[in-house]
């Protein structure tokens, strides 16, 4: 296979692999070459010297930053008709729009390190090596779901890959994300937590204690705001008299990160890494945008105007900043970019399908993993009509017969 | 002096019999304009006239000024201005502790938490703060005026956090009240009695109503009793009792057991905190046996409570152990919903309906059936002196 050596200011084509006779393989660049590309705004911070704008990424970091997100936002659209044919039920929030800061954290760091987030978690569990149909089958309640279907869209979890989920309740997931930050330092991991929050949840009173806590203990704890302006449907001016949250921290440090590039993102997830290790806690605000509305029962344009979501997707739209600079550095053809989505969508379409095929969990599972099997909270169950309606301290087993 | 007491006690209500007639404020009379309403509008004429009657009353919490995600709070902020009528940022604590301050300087503070499931991080202010203040301060001080407002129950798909039913956690604390209403109709005329009361009222709001429950509402202001139970369906054979949208599946199971000859007494608590003790005795008195049903987890939930006080008073009365068909011990679960919930089926094939001394049988409906039915259904919920249609 003959691969064609880049330089940084090359204006060579990039040779596709299309010398080979595998028809179905990607067009992948597997150039690892480093290029520097400058990130569109500068970094704003606080406490702190901001990391240099100059990123180091190649031509392969690059084309999976775009395979990724269009997966993730392929994966999100088709989200979002399963749920109009209801097939998702329950709560449905996409991450369409805020892709870049799942790939840009991902890249910045390893499996080790742990990343625990809000309900917001479709694209945060793809970027943790998470598999589509995992995620779908999770969507749509099936066992073969990530959380075998008992959590639905707001509750994806992957263990071996420290991904902590996926929690409900608003900013509930900081103080956790601080306790995992403990362990790790504790247990010497050389690792570190990355705690996401949204706009809204960081009013709520946990984050600061956990904050405080974080500090004085100096834990490995990065958290990340996702400022995407919104808390549901009240603009951040609305709810937050400082919507600067990255000086929220107070007495720790913060840098304020433009969520919507990918790289940026990437350079900040590194720099916060390093800082983290060695200093303690450290607050990252990505300024970055959802097109869908908070969630599948919110249109999301009445608090908003349609030219607001239009504008911002656009001329701030991750993917096409991505795609941009791949075509600007001459790694892939817009052809080739357009044959990657649409293949991306074949994958998308096949997992759909695949988890639609999937069975619903037993009956029994209703009752599963409420406590440790063999501790005494036995539920014995026989049938949904007919089960032990309660285990107390007296034991007494409560049936409802039928006749 | 009177606007002072005016404000804590505008309508004087007439204490009457429980049984078979309902509470409303001397003031109503029968030809009064009444309105086919459903759950949150009529919860917004409360609200309406609550801040029209009291010019210090307040309305705020997470989203209510453009009407809620519920709608409950429409036309308010418009209406009565943004200084009375505003949002909040997202914290239930503070929100809550807000509420008591406001209180405490002699308001009435109507505070709405989005979901019940979201009340957690205010229950230290709800149980240490709200429900300790006059206690505490020797009468000094109290936030009477605290009324918190939360859409509570199962919806169908609301999945783990947006389906509980807390109010267990809130009748175990002493100094607050429990407030639960089972249609439009007893929503008004409840609402507006615990903000007007004084001391402070936790009022949860069966969010499965909202919409489909419809109900003809009297459109002028008035007042239910508090502490009241009500006997909204007479019968002799025994006695099944419950409160919010729980009351329109045991209404299913009265139909049902109808059919086979066993006749009912259906009695709304209303009130689980203080709980009408007497109401609920003279039935199982009459009755014999009892059976309590709620949405929220059996063990430790609000039917133990209930179960335990009647045992105590009615036990040479009981001819059946109290039977509780309720939730199940699990976390509120996703796609297992349907057989979570405490649904008629349960209640008909519980001990106490089908005790050996009766001899009835009832036919049970294959699980898929009654899966469609609980989906699909269209029941009419047929009060004492209304109908209440369910869309």
């Amino acid at each position: 296979m003959a691969l064609s050596r880049l330089s940084s200011r090359s204006t060579t084509l990039l040779q596709p692999l299309a010398t080979t006779s595998l028809l179905r393989r990607r067009h992948i660049s597997t150039d690892t070459t480093p290029i520097t590309v400058e990130t569109s705004l500068p970094f704003t911070s606080h406490l702190i010297s901001p990391p240099s704008r100059a990123v180091e990424t190649s031509s392969q970091e690059l084309l999976s930053f775009f395979r990724d997100m269009a997966l993730m936002r392929r994966m999100e659209i088709a989200a979002d008709s399963l749920y109009k044919a209801k097939l998702i039920r329950g709560f449905c929030h996409l991450y369409d729009g805020q892709e870049a800061v799942a790939i840009g954290m991902e890249a910045a760091i390893t499996k080790r390190d742990a990343i625990i987030t809000s309900y917001r978690d479709h694209c945060t569990f793809l970027g943790r090596g998470g598999g589509l149909f995992e995620a779908f089958s999770e969507l749509m309640g099936r066992t073969t779901g990530c959380s075998k279907g008992k959590g639905g869209s707001m509750h994806f979890y992957k263990k071996d890959a420290s991904f902590y989920g996926g929690h409900g309740i608003v900013g509930a997931q900081v103080p956790l994300g601080c306790g995992l930050a403990f362990a790790q330092k504790y247990s010497k991991e050389e690792a570190v937590t990355f705690t996401l929050y949204g706009d809204g949840a960081a009013n709520q009173g946990q984050l600061f204690e956990a904050l405080n806590i974080a500090a004085l203990w100096d834990l490995p704890a990065v958290l990340v705001c996702e400022n995407n302006h919104y808390g549901m449907g009240t603009a951040e001016w609305r709810s937050a008299k400082s919507p600067a949250y990255f000086k929220r921290g107070d007495y720790v440090p913060g840098l304020k990160v433009d969520g919507m590039d990918a790289l940026a993102v990437k350079q900040a997830c590194k720099f916060a890494k390093e800082h983290a290790l060695k200093n303690g806690p450290i607050i990252l605000e990505m300024d970055t945008y959802r097109y869908h509305g908070h969630s599948m029962s919110d249109p999301g344009s009445t608090y908003r105007t349609r030219d607001e979501i239009s504008g911002v997707r656009q001329v701030r739209d991750p993917i096409d900043r991505v795609r941009k600079l791949i075509i600007a550095h001459d790694i892939a053809t817009e052809k080739e970019l357009k044959d990657m989505e649409k293949e991306v969508r074949k994958e998308v379409d096949a997992a759909v399908a695949q988890a639609k095929e999937s069975p619903i969990p037993e009956p029994s599972e209703l009752f599963s993993n409420i406590y440790v099997k063999g501790f005494g909270a036995e539920v014995n169950f026989i049938s949904p009509l007919e089960t032990t309606l309660s285990f107390g301290a007296d034991r007494k087993e409560l049936r409802a017969t039928l006749p | 002096m009177a606007s002072l007491l005016g404000r804590f006690c505008r309508k004087l209500v007439v204490p009457g019999s429980a049984h078979g007639s309902r509470m409303i404020s001397t003031t109503a009379c029968d030809s009064e304009a009444v309105k086919s309403l459903n759950l949150y509008s009529a919860i917004n004429q409360a609200l309406h006239i609550a801040l029209e009657t009291d010019p210090r009353s307040y309305v705020f919490g997470e989203d209510v000024g453009f009407g809620g995600v519920f709608r409950c709070t429409t036309g308010l902020a418009e209406r009565f201005g943004k200084n009375r009528v505003f949002n909040t940022p997202l914290c239930e604590q503070g929100i809550v502790g807000f509420g008591i301050g406001l209180a405490a300087m002699g308001n009435r503070a109507v505070v709405e938490i989005q979901f019940a499931d979201y009340i957690y991080p205010a229950f230290d202010q709800i149980v240490n703060e709200a429900a300790k203040f006059r206690y505490r301060s020797g009468n000094q001080f109290n936030c009477g005026g605290l009324t918190i407002r939360a859409p509570y129950g199962a919806v169908g798909h609301g999945g783990h956090y947006h389906s509980q039913s807390p109010e267990a956690f809130f009748c175990h604390v002493p100094g607050i009240k429990v407030v639960i209403p089972r249609s439009p109709r007893e929503a008004k005329g409840l609402l507006l009695s615990s903000i007007r009361d004084p001391n402070p009222v936790v009022f949860f709001e069966p969010k499965w109503l909202y919409r489909q429950a419809v109900e003809e509402v009297p459109e002028h202001d008035y007042m239910i009793p508090l502490s009241q139970a009500e006997v909204i369906r007479e019968g002799n054979d025994i006695t099944l009792v419950g409160w919010g949208a729980q009351l329109t599946v045991m209404e299913q199971a009265c139909l049902d057991a109808e059919k086979e000859g066993i006749s009912c007494e259906l009695i709304d608590l209303k009130t689980l905190l203080p709980w009408d003790k007497e109401t609920v005795e003279a039935s199982v008195k009459k009755t014999g046996r009892l059976l309590i049903s709620h949405e929220a987890p059996v063990t430790g939930g609000f039917g133990a409570e209930i179960s335990a006080t009647i045992l105590e008073r009615c036990f040479l009365k009981l001819e059946a152990p109290v039977s509780r068909v309720c939730g199940l011990d699990t976390p509120f679960p996703l796609v297992f919903e349907p057989f979570y919930m405490p649904t008629k089926n349960k209640a008909s094939s519980s001990s106490s309906l089908s005790s050996p001394l009766k001899k009835k049988h009832y036919l049970i409906m294959g699980l898929h059936v009654w899966c469609r039915y609980w989906m699909q259904s269209s029941p009419l919920l047929i009060t004492s002196h209304s109908i209440c249609f369910f869309r």
